[in-house]
């Protein structure tokens, strides 16, 4: 019997074998496959076990965390959600994040490893660092203005500080509060369907997402490509256009809504907003001269980041000459986000160089010690320092004595430049007004801002008057704003 | 009956070359001192983790657990005095384990406590293992109950199916707010049974009947019936109580008594079909054993049918996320296996928080109790306490493969108490009256033998 104990002593320890291989295989080999399972809750559950970092405008946070009590446990708060929604965007235990609170999501749950010294040391303590900040480059009281100014219409405001490309203002309108969508209950269900069933797209981040045909703003693009290739030496010399202007190898006759724009000169021309003689000048510094001065500006360029993806900005390529010209007045396909409209009069502010728009001034350790920088680059050269000068002047004629006084502010230079979109198949659907412009204070040497403003349910009164009254006064109280917060750091 | 206490009466076979084993009692009192440490530590530990605090019972914890432990040691040192130094260390450490996992379980079901159930159901533990280490001096006077157990274990398996069903098995007693399973106490009476039964029995079973080919013979129907009709009622339980764990252990009990009494492979290849058979009938036609079947083989179909993880998939989730080293005890997530999380699934917990070494650790201290089981049924001389100490070895370590591999995923899951370690008063109570055994045998395998005695 002693030899038949010992055979079931050796089939118990061939047993316990079984297990052991079988336990190392499913807590070693299959750990990885388990933990990424999307049924998995533990990365969700450890996800929010703590509050998250917060989000800050001019150092206050614009965000928070509540204690729900349940599973997913810190749910996001907003202070003033729909105000910053466009710059905070959400963060959903149901639907993720967006915007800031995606691109530096890594940060704000405290999983960046650039916000611990020694990040084995976590490893080993099994904790994690306290979330960390992102402070933004908004200003309160200039995101303050462009809200108030866009008052519930739709519409987007982005503004810049041109010398830098900070983002001081995004705001797209309707907005909506991204507190709703916090948590896992049937609440944030119903918001979030709720939100995408509203025919005014509240979630919509119109500054940066949506691209508008940019109407007569574009003419700066065209004037700029025009000095910069010499088809236009003297901008005060007439350009011998009729009016109105037959396209091109067509029979269509291009209208002015200005008067006096026959045969005027470009500074007349920018100032009056004549479709005639930019369309014409277009034309003139012909299909590769406008790519190339609309691309400079930004256009047709993918995977702008601020850090949040931007929408292509779109110049078509390959035109017949028609097109190019009401390509040139910024119809045709030409289509903008708001962001890349103040991205040219920032570069028209700045003497020709157009810094990359940028939102995210720097993240931060709980304490407030610092993770990483803003990225300040340089998109390039977009026109000549020369083109810039003269630009310029042909942007402050604007509101002095054009299209755009309802911009102008006392105390400061202004340039701007008004534009009225046409859209929809024969024109049917509503202008959107637009208006761009930059401002400094009288005697600084840097201007402090540049705007643009886009208005979709304007007035049904078309011409460019319409960016004038429904776009410039916005625009003017942004630029207000900006001028009297104290530049930033 | 007469047959079996006749066996009593032989005298015993020649002695070992080794007459007897050191005392050891010191060792055990170290060990004993090690194992208390170790639980008090992890039960301040999972306060520390999952309240920030020291737990409030505390004192109440430590002390308990020292006294329980010096007591069931004092019991050792002056009844058993030869007992084997391990086997009671092992016991307290499980069991001192087994209630940090659950109250690491409780911090996260505030609704449901029951660390203190399973404190007092311990306690009890610890005092029947007094009683039987100290009045039960000589294991072979239960052969003489061996059918009075058997009895006993039939009733008591019995009892549950008038009463209605638990979480789908009939394995529950319910009464006067305490509930308790029959079936883990008969466990130890139908070891005690077949341990008697094949003691006597198996010269007959061994070498008699009409030879049917090869060495195959069939059995005179006076010895067979009682194997045939324990097959039939573990099949029978299975259909009746819902209960596959017990079914299944009591089968692989008695088959390994059987191999361990006759030395015939030949039972165990019988054994191992009728056991296929019935398995096989069972899994198919009957839905709750099917669908724990149709689980093992895809754990993650709930998943892909989106209707989200189901009890496996969660335990192996939990086993996944411990990895090699574990999240450390009170920082694990276990308790979304959800409501048989402290029961049949607590090995999850252990393997998440401990990780793959603390699992393995706990494994072995199984292994280890069992390997010492067996020791003493080697070192034992008489076939009843050779084949009883086989016998408690065996449940132990089937139910450890039974439960652990149904966690883990190796086999399909069958509902049943990991030992010590699981929330369930009756198990408790059940594994430490083995314990006892265990000590009882293992003191008469390594004391000197009489003549010796007198020699000295």
């Amino acid at each position: 019997m002693i030899r038949y104990i010992r055979w079931c002593a050796y089939f118990c320890a061939l047993l316990l074998l079984a297990l052991l291989v079988n336990i190392a295989r499913v807590q070693v080999w299959e750990s990885a496959a388990y933990g990424a399972n999307p049924a998995n809750k533990r990365a969700a559950i450890e996800r929010y076990a703590e509050p998250r970092g917060d989000i800050l405008v001019d150092g206050r946070p614009v965000t928070g965390s509540r204690d729900s009590g349940q599973l997913l446990r810190y749910e996001r708060t907003y202070t003033h959600g729909p105000l910053y929604a466009p710059v905070t965007g959400f963060s959903s235990q149901t639907y993720g994040t967006s915007f800031v609170e995606r691109a530096e999501d890594a940060v704000l749950s405290g999983t960046d490893p650039g916000l611990s010294a020694f990040p084995l040391w976590y490893d080993l303590a099994r904790g994690r660092p306290a979330g960390g900040n992102a402070a933004t480059t908004v200003r309160a009281a200039v995101q303050r203005a462009a809200y108030a100014g866009l008052g519930g219409k739709r519409g987007a405001v982005a503004a810049l500080e041109p010398a830098t490309g900070k983002i001081l203002a995004l705001v797209s309108s309707p907005s909506y509060d991204p507190s709703v969508l916090s948590g896992t209950g049937t609440q944030a269900k119903g918001a979030w369907t709720a939100l995408n069933e509203d025919p005014a797209r509240p979630m919509l981040n119109r500054a940066l997402r949506e691209t508008y045909p940019p109407g007569s703003t574009f003419k700066i693009v065209t004037a700029a490509a025009a000095l910069d290739a010499g088809v236009v030496t003297d901008v005060d010399a007439p350009t011998r256009t009729p009016d109105p202007y037959p396209l091109p190898g067509t029979s269509t006759l291009l209208p002015n809504a200005a008067t006096g724009c026959e045969d005027a000169s470009m500074a007349e021309a920018v100032q009056w907003s004549c479709n005639t003689v930019m369309a014409k000048i277009g034309v003139q510094v012909g299909l590769r001269g406008m790519v190339d001065a609309a691309r400079r500006f930004g256009f047709n360029t993918e995977g702008l980041r601020v850090p949040s993806w931007v929408s292509r900005s779109n110049f078509d390529t390959d035109m017949s000459l028609d097109q190019l010209a009401l390509s040139s007045i910024g119809q045709f396909n030409t289509t903008a986000t708001p962001l890349q409209m103040a991205m040219v009069a920032a570069a028209v502010a700045n003497g020709g160089e157009l810094a990359s728009p940028y939102l995210v001034e720097r993240t931060t350790q709980d304490d407030g010690s610092p993770v990483r920088r803003g990225d300040r680059r340089s998109l390039g050269r977009a026109m000549n320092p020369a083109t810039a000068l003269r630009m310029q002047e042909l942007m402050v004629k604007v509101v002095e004595n054009g299209t755009g006084k309802n911009a102008a502010i006392p105390g400061a230079v202004v340039g701007g430049k008004t534009g009225t979109a046409q859209h929809g198949v024969g024109n049917a659907g509503t202008p959107y007004a637009w208006f761009i412009s930059w401002a400094r204070t009288e005697g600084a040497a840097l201007p402090a801002v540049a705007v643009a403003v886009v208005v979709e349910d304007a007035s049904a009164n078309r011409g460019d008057i319409s960016g004038n009254g429904a776009a410039a006064p916005i625009a003017r109280a942004v630029m207000e704003a900006a001028l009297r917060a104290k530049p930033s750091a | 009956m007469t047959a079996l206490t006749a066996k009593v009466a032989e005298p015993s076979p020649p002695p070992p070359p080794q007459a007897g084993a050191p005392k050891r009692r010191g060792v055990e009192l170290a060990l004993l001192a090690g194992a208390v440490l170790i639980s008090v530590l992890g039960h301040l530990h999972v306060g520390l983790a999952t309240t920030g605090r020291i737990p409030d019972p505390a004192d109440r914890y430590a002390i308990g657990l020292a006294a329980a432990a010096l007591l069931a040691h004092l019991a050792v040192r002056l009844r058993a005095p030869y007992a084997d130094p391990l086997v009671l260390p092992i016991a307290v450490l499980l069991n001192g384990l087994g209630l940090v996992l659950i109250q690491r379980l409780d911090a996260t079901t505030p609704g449901h406590p029951t660390a203190d159930g399973q404190l007092l159901w311990s306690a009890l533990g610890v005092v029947l293992f007094v009683l039987v280490v100290a009045l039960l001096r000589d294991h072979r006077v239960l052969q003489r109950y061996a059918y009075l157990s058997v009895a006993t274990a039939l009733a008591l398996m019995l009892v549950p199916v008038f009463f209605p069903a638990v979480n789908g098995a009939h394995i529950w007693i319910r009464f006067a707010g305490l509930s308790f399973q029959p079936g883990e106490f008969a466990k130890i009476l139908l070891a005690v049974f077949f341990a008697a039964y094949l003691a006597a029995n198996r010269t007959a079973l061994a070498l008699t009947g009409r030879r049917l080919f090869w060495k195959l013979r069939l059995l005179p129907g006076r010895v067979l019936g009682p194997i045939l009709a324990i097959w039939l009622l573990s099949v029978g339980l299975l259909v009746l109580e819902r209960d596959l764990g017990t079914s299944m252990l009591f089968f692989g009990l008695f088959v390994i008594m059987l191999f361990t009494a006759t030395g015939r492979i030949g039972w165990i290849a019988i054994g191992l079909l009728l056991a296929a058979l019935g398995a096989y009938a069972v899994g198919t036609f009957e839905p709750h054993v099917n669908s724990r079947v149709d689980d093992w083989l895809n754990p993650f179909a709930s998943i892909e049918r989106g209707e989200g993880p189901g009890q496996l998939a969660q335990s192996l989730f939990a086993f996944g996320a411990g990895g090699l080293l574990g999240s450390g005890l009170g920082h694990g997530q276990s308790f979304l296996i959800g409501f048989a999380a402290k029961s049949d699934f607590i090995l999850a917990t252990a393997g998440e928080e401990l990780g793959l070494v603390g699992l393995t650790a706990i494994l072995l201290l199984y292994g280890l109790l069992v390997a010492r089981g067996f020791r003493a049924g080697l070192a034992l001389r008489d076939p009843f306490g050779r084949l009883l100490a086989t016998g408690l070895a065996s449940i132990v370590a089937l139910q450890v493969f039974v439960i652990a591999g149904g966690v883990t995923g190796l086999i399909p899951l069958t509902g049943m108490a990991m030992p010590f370690l699981a929330q369930g008063g009756s198990s408790v109570v059940t594994n430490w009256i083995i314990v006892a055994l265990l000590v009882r045998l293992s003191d008469c395998a390594r004391r000197p033998r009489p003549a010796q005695e007198a020699a000295e």
